[in-house]
């Protein structure tokens, strides 16, 4: 119990800027926030089926971050018999912060950045609650 | 079920666990936008299981080239079992081999280093679209 992490997956959102944004704030938590409590692992590795990828999210409680209301990250972990402990879609956070219009996807703009940064918060708060509730189980 | 002339579908890993991944998908959409844009289309890969049929008719209308960064190939892989087999594989790993003074290990904001490998896999791209859009001209 003491090793889990928590897997948080963003979707491989290739035709819009929101799968880059989901993607940045991933990074953001993976890389800076949390690095010790959170990874991450392909999405595409999932889908095919991979057994290391598959033992990971079965292992440990996965955070879905969807670019879209497709949710192929979300869908991708159910099918996987995942754990999945929770699930974001970037397009919910838009609707909350309407000033912001990301674009770009080889590197997003400021404004996506930024929506990125939000999400990356709610995403490090999300996986300290996930893994508080199961120091406490 | 018929090809689409005058397309090709570019399906890349995204392998977001990877900078080869990042390299992978930055390539591709550097085709779609810059190299390429009127002759590309693409598909996020795990559409194929989250998808319905439309997406997974993908690689029967186009004639489509995976984009894979590692030897697992997923897109590859992915692609043949959901959809259709790609004409033409390209393994980021593969053309790191041909530029190792390229050194890459950013997943997020790539470096001009790393900018400059994605550039040379988007050449590598550019040339299987040609050599497709020639064939099924000549046809």
């Amino acid at each position: 119990m003491e090793n889990r992490k928590v897997v948080v997956v963003p979707c491989s959102g290739i035709g819009k800027s929101l799968g880059t944004v989901g993607r940045v704030a991933t990074y953001k938590v993976i890389e800076q926030m949390k690095p010790e409590k959170t990874r991450t692992v392909c999405l595409a590795l999932l889908t095919m089926g991979d057994d290391d990828a598959l033992k990971l999210v079965r292992e440990n409680p996965c955070i879905a971050v969807d670019g879209c209301p497709a949710q192929c990250s979300k869908k991708n972990i159910e099918a996987s018999k995942g754990d999945l402990a929770y699930n974001m879609v970037v397009t919910d956070f838009l609707r909350r912060n309407r000033s912001l219009k990301p674009e770009g996807v080889i590197e997003l703009n400021d404004q996506g950045d930024k929506l990125a940064e939000i999400i990356a918060r709610a995403l490090s708060e999300k996986a300290d609650e996930i893994l508080r509730k199961e120091k406490c189980k | 079920m018929t090809l689409a002339t005058g397309k090709v579908g570019i399906i890349c890993c995204s392998g977001e666990d990877l900078p080869e991944g990042t390299i992978s998908r930055v390539a591709t959409r550097l085709v779609l936008e810059k190299l390429r844009p009127d002759q590309t289309v693409t598909l996020c890969l795990p559409l194929f299981l989250a998808g319905g049929e439309d997406e997974r008719a993908f690689a029967r209308v186009f004639p489509t080239i995976a984009v894979d960064g590692c030897s697992k190939k997923c897109a590859e892989a992915g692609t043949k079992k959901f959809s259709g087999k790609p004409v033409a594989t390209i393994l980021v790993s593969e053309v790191m081999k041909k530029y190792p003074q390229l050194k890459i290990k950013s997943r997020e904001k790539l470096e001009p280093q790393e900018m400059e490998l994605a550039a040379k896999v988007a050449e590598e791209i550019v040339k299987k679209v040609d050599e497709i859009l020639c064939k099924t001209a000549k046809k």
